[in-house]
């Protein structure tokens, strides 16, 4: 590379960005054409059901899925096979709670996991998997069994452990899946300290997009392999939602939240700026009896 | 002293030959075994390790008719064993029980048609016992110089591999996503515990063998949350479960019922539960399992008594 500072042109370019990615896994097309960018410190919703096509975004970000069409571009770089600044963290650790292995061990695997031969013990290594473990509110807990955690205090370890190789962007596979409301949050506004705080880029995908909707500065919604991005105003809107699913959909706002809805589902499929005919006829429930 | 001394250490002992290969032999095995089976333990391979001690019979049965030291058939036929389970997706965590089920199977299959062999041929049971049970005080110098081979080939996987092997017992995700050849530093971790099972099938026996490559580093685990400690302790507990063995069995020549001696797979196996169970009582709560604060407490006052 002859870039002196990669980092650098990296805060004015986008971190991330996904140029017309296609997939095709057995025949079947599991993502079609998605294209966004996140730049630095942006804090990203990827938001979609099970079988949106989620994991297989997020796998071809990681480089562990090669795009049928299209390529991933981060700081600038061809995505190569090789992780380059990307930190990842998993829905949860595979691990009982009786195996030895601590959270602060996790953290340090960040640092050099990848390396061959045995950890010599080192002061400054230990000094850096304090720091990490302190500003992800998991100094409490550094000397217990990773297994022993509760998911909240696994996704901080986790997120430690992506930390400390001072990733540009790191990504978040369904982190607040079987949290709890108050460490779903708890986790979200540690992310979005982090991304503000170390201009880092996030993408998390999730589910629900309520509990992200306070701090996201954009989002990419998912339906079918399919992607529409921008940011929530933007993206939230029923005939955007109703495009991406192929499929009636309401957008309900509830003090500050957003319920998105489908509708009747024995209409037919329709386009855009063609909700009009079923806006009439859905409060209707003559209309249905009618109809069978 | 000197007459406590001799009453632990009879007469002979270390200047025995058979003795002398024993404890080194056996150390070998111990060592190797102990610190593999750390990672075998924590990469949830217990079962593998089992059904690789199995399937080592076979090898050990063939060796024996074809008149080579059980050592080569153990680890021979671990090694492809392991490799077969590879392939068949020992590696994925749903359905690799039936993976190494199906591979165990076949193996103990053949195992049993050998000796069945053997024991025809011979009209001796003599292999049956060798292979199931372990043959540590007939063990030759070169028999000992082949086992050390094997022993510095699997700790210098386990070696090397050290960082990669735990990130992947966390999560294979996370070693995936920081690069790591996590099939690749897998399949080779099946090798070193191929190479581990076989050294303790020539020592304690084949299907003894999961005792010294499980028990050790179940109880070290119990000891310390430390990983690299747990390793350590792991090698230490089997070694020593080895070499009390050894001197037990020395020694039992004058023991009751039939003073003709105890067999030393026995002791050895009996010492690794021994230490496990003791660790179980010494240490309630192992460390890093219980913490100052309670984690499941509840909120000082929950809305509804707070309303109420």
């Amino acid at each position: 590379m002859i870039t002196v500072e990669p980092g650098l042109a990296a805060g004015h370019g986008e971190t991330l960005a996904v140029e017309g990615v296609s997939v095709r896994l057995g025949g079947r097309e599991v993502l079609h054409d998605v294209r966004f960018t996140i730049r630095a410190g942006e804090f990203t919703g990827l938001i979609g059901s099970n079988g949106a096509g989620k994991t297989t975004l997020l796998r071809v970000i990681l480089g562990l899925q090669k795009p049928t069409t299209g390529q991933v571009r981060i700081s600038g770089a061809a995505r190569g096979r090789r992780h380059a600044g990307v930190g990842y963290v998993p829905q949860k650790i595979e691990l009982d709670p009786d195996m030895p292995l601590r959270a602060r061990d996790l953290v340090g695997l960040g640092i050099d996991g990848h390396r061959f031969g045995i950890p010599l013990p080192s002061r400054s290594r230990r000094a850096l998997v304090d720091e990490m473990l302190h500003a992800v509110g998991a100094a409490d807990f550094a000397d217990a069994r990773v297994g022993t955690l509760s998911g909240g205090e696994q996704q901080r370890v986790m997120i430690a452990h992506a930390l400390v190789s001072e990733p540009r962007l790191l990504l978040l596979d369904e982190p607040l899946a079987n949290l709890d409301i108050r460490s779903e949050q708890e986790i979200v506004s540690l992310l979005a300290r982090i991304s503000k705080e170390r201009g880092i880029a996030v993408l998390i995908s999730a589910h629900e997009i309520n509990p992200l909707l306070p701090v996201m500065d954009r989002v990419v919604y998912m339906a079918a392999g399919r992607a529409a991005s921008g940011t929530t105003d933007e993206v939230v809107q029923p005939e955007v939602l109703t495009r991406l699913y192929g499929h009636h959909v309401d957008v309900i706002h509830l003090h500050g939240r957003v319920l998105v809805v489908a509708g009747r589902g024995d209409e037919p499929a329709i386009g855009p700026r063609d909700d009009t005919h079923v806006l009439h006829e859905e409060p209707n429930p003559d209309a249905a009896a009618d109809s069978r | 002293m000197n007459s406590v001394l001799q009453a632990i250490f009879e007469p002979g002992f270390f200047t025995s030959f058979p003795v002398r290969m024993a404890l080194l032999a056996g150390g070998m095995a111990a060592l190797v075994s102990g610190i593999v089976g750390t990672f075998t333990v924590l990469r949830g391979q217990s079962y593998a390790g089992h059904a690789l001690a199995d399937i080592s019979v076979t090898g050990g049965a063939a060796s024996y008719l074809a008149g080579i030291t059980p050592l080569w058939g153990f680890a021979g036929v671990g090694v492809a064993a392991a490799a077969a389970m590879d392939l068949i997706g020992v590696q994925r965590r749903r359905g690799r029980d039936l993976a190494t089920g199906v591979v165990r199977g076949a193996g103990l299959g053949l195992a049993a048609l050998f000796l069945y062999w053997g024991a025809t041929t011979t009209s001796t049971t003599g292999a049956t016992v060798t292979v199931l049970f372990g043959s540590i005080f007939t063990i030759s110098a070169a028999t000992a110089a082949v086992a050390a081979v094997f022993a510095v080939i699997a700790l210098g996987i386990v070696a090397v591999l050290y960082r990669p092997l735990l990130l992947g017992s966390a999560s294979p995700d996370l070693a995936f996503a920081r690069g790591i050849p996590v099939r690749a530093t897998g399949a080779l971790c099946l090798v070193a515990m191929a190479l581990a099972v076989s050294l303790s099938a020539l020592t304690i026996g084949a299907i003894l063998s999961t005792a010294l490559l499980v028990g050790p580093a179940a109880t070290a685990m119990r000891l310390t949350s430390k990983p690299g400690l747990t390793v350590a302790l792991s090698a230490v507990i089997g070694l020593a479960a080895t070499w009390i063995g050894v001197l037990l069995a020395y020694d039992s020549y004058y023991w009751p019922p039939t003073h003709h001696g105890w067999p030393v797979s026995f002791l050895v196996v009996a010492l690794v539960v021994l230490f496990y169970l003791l660790a179980q009582f010494v240490v309630p709560h192992p460390p890093g399992t219980r913490r100052g604060r309670d984690a499941t407490r509840l909120p000082a006052a929950l809305p509804s008594e707070a309303g109420a």
